[in-house]
């Protein structure tokens, strides 16, 4: 609060609150009256049924003592917590103070059983039950949303719990892909013919044994090398970790193994990104994380 | 006239001023001096006014009623900024105009949304958000992709928000129509949602 404009609101917030406050008193004083129950006193001056008449007595004492001590409450506030202006109160509590403290208390807390699984690394990381079961908390807050909450992924988001890495399997790799995050492009090849886009589709369907056209298939072999679909997933269309170019010879569909889908991923190409986690998680999160991630390749089938 | 329950009460204008009176005083202490303090009126440092694009696709969420489920208010609680991100704080809405808070969260809290998730995914989860979260219950919204962003009324909407301060350039303003040229509704709305909370984002 004590950042206003300029002095005039510091004031006027302090004065209005003063003002209400000895108003409240004013009132409450006017009414420690004396109450009667007989004789000529003054009434209420409401007459109902010819003769009901009320006399004008206070409320309650009881009640009036609960006026009284909210009188007494608010002054007590405004001394201790920020009330009257840029005064911060004499306990000095902000709301993001609170948070502050909230925060310390939680990191003293999380702080030696982050450190410790910092010091191990990640394979045997990825093996400890107590670190594999907090990995997968921090992955169902954070990653569930794209890869599934069995992280087995979707059209277009990696399955995390097969033993394919398109962007390498690595500890240091599956760090640098949640730290830095990954953008894979796949260009669209929308020069190429509709005929030769078809070749090279049998092509990469024969490569991970499904049904193809051999005819076109052979035809796509070669287009394969001379279109330059080598420069990013080798020559063997092994892929390139490097560069995110998957693996062609593997069963693993990132967005479909249909004929009609890969065709539409030539032409039309594709791009894929992982947001960077670092900077939003700390380092320790995301080691976790990847030790999680880890834990889950391993048990997969490798194809 | 004496300040009497009698006066009072047979008064009605009296009674009708000092009641106003009573119930005021709460606004003026509490709300009035938000309007002069530097907290609450200046932007936070790298905050800029929405982008056209933007600016249509907030027009999309306000009328679609994403704020029915969706809050964009983080607060300074351990539970929320462990997920979200840095608590929201007043410089990050001088440019709303009206702020979209929100009360309700049947669906995330959306101000630090921006470049949390890819484009694509933004994209597969409003057509359908089964495709990428399979127990989501938020409607599917893909009749966007087929609605073009409405250019017609951009200039018109950047001139009046430069009128409640929001500070458009001339020149901002005469380039708004061509940059939603070929912009569908959803290219919009995911260009919104893009750039929300970026500012504090990975902020301790």
């Amino acid at each position: 609060m004590s950042d206003f404009v300029n002095q005039f609101w510091n004031w006027y917030v302090i004065l209005l609150t003063a003002i209400s406050i000895i108003a409240c008193s004013v009132v409450l004083w006017s009414q420690n009256i004396t109450p009667v129950s007989s004789g000529n006193a003054a009434t209420t001056g409401h007459v109902w049924d010819e003769t009901l008449e009320e006399y004008n007595n206070p409320l309650p004492k009881w009640w009036m003592w609960l006026f009284h001590i909210t009188v007494v409450f608010s002054l007590v506030y405004c001394v201790l917590y920020p009330t009257l202006g840029s005064f911060q109160g004499v306990l000095g509590w902000s709301s993001s103070g609170q948070y502050a403290k909230e925060m310390a208390k939680a990191d003293a807390e999380t702080k030696p059983l982050y450190d410790k699984y910092l010091a191990m690394d990640l394979p045997a990381l990825a093996a400890d039950k107590e670190g594999v079961e907090t990995g997968k908390r921090l992955y169902l807050t954070y990653c569930m949303q794209c890869h599934g909450a069995d992280a087995h992924g979707g059209k277009g988001f990696p399955n995390l719990a097969d033993n394919d890495w398109q962007w390498g399997g690595e500890p240091a790799q599956i760090v640098e892909t949640i730290s830095a995050g990954r953008m894979g492009v796949m260009p669209a090849h929308a020069q190429l013919d509709a005929e030769t886009i078809k070749d090279l589709a049998n092509y990469v369907r024969s490569l991970s044994g499904l049904p193809a056209d051999s005819l076109r298939a052979a035809k796509g072999q070669k287009a394969f090398n001379s279109v330059g679909c080598s420069g990013c997933h080798g020559a063997d269309a092994k892929g390139m970790a490097a560069l995110g170019a998957p693996n062609l010879t593997d069963k693993v569909w990132l967005y479909g193994g249909s004929e009609a889908t890969i065709i539409e991923t030539i032409s039309k190409g594709r791009t894929n990104q992982m947001p960077p986690w670092q900077a939003f998680l700390g380092d320790a999160k995301v080691h976790v994380l990847a030790a999680y991630v880890m834990s889950l390749g391993k048990g997969g089938e490798s194809k | 006239m004496k300040l009497t329950h009698d006066s009072i009460e047979r008064n009605v204008w009296l009674m009708v001023v000092l009641t106003i009176l009573v119930v005021s005083v709460g606004g003026l202490v509490e709300i009035v001096p938000l309007f002069f303090q530097r907290s609450t009126t200046e932007a936070v440092a790298g905050l800029k006014p929405y982008s056209p694009l933007r600016l249509t696709g907030r027009d999309v969420y306000i009328r679609e009623g994403c704020y029915l489920c969706h809050s964009q208010m983080i607060r300074p609680f351990r539970a929320e900024t462990e997920r979200y991100g840095h608590y929201s704080v007043a410089g990050e809405f001088v440019y709303d105009h009206p702020f979209q808070w929100g009360s309700k969260r049947t669906g995330p809290d959306l101000a630090r949304v921006g470049e949390r998730y890819s484009d694509e995914w933004h994209r597969a989860h409003l057509i359908n958000p089964r495709d990428v979260v399979p127990e989501s219950n938020m409607p599917a919204f893909a009749f966007l992709e087929g609605n073009p962003a409405d250019a017609a009324q951009i200039e018109t909407k950047m001139r009046r928000l430069r009128m409640v301060g929001v500070p458009y350039s001339d020149e901002e303003i005469a380039a708004a129509k061509a940059q939603l040229e070929g912009k569908t509704e959803l290219d919009a709305l995911i260009a919104y949602l893009q750039g929300m909370g970026l500012e504090l984002k990975n902020a301790k």
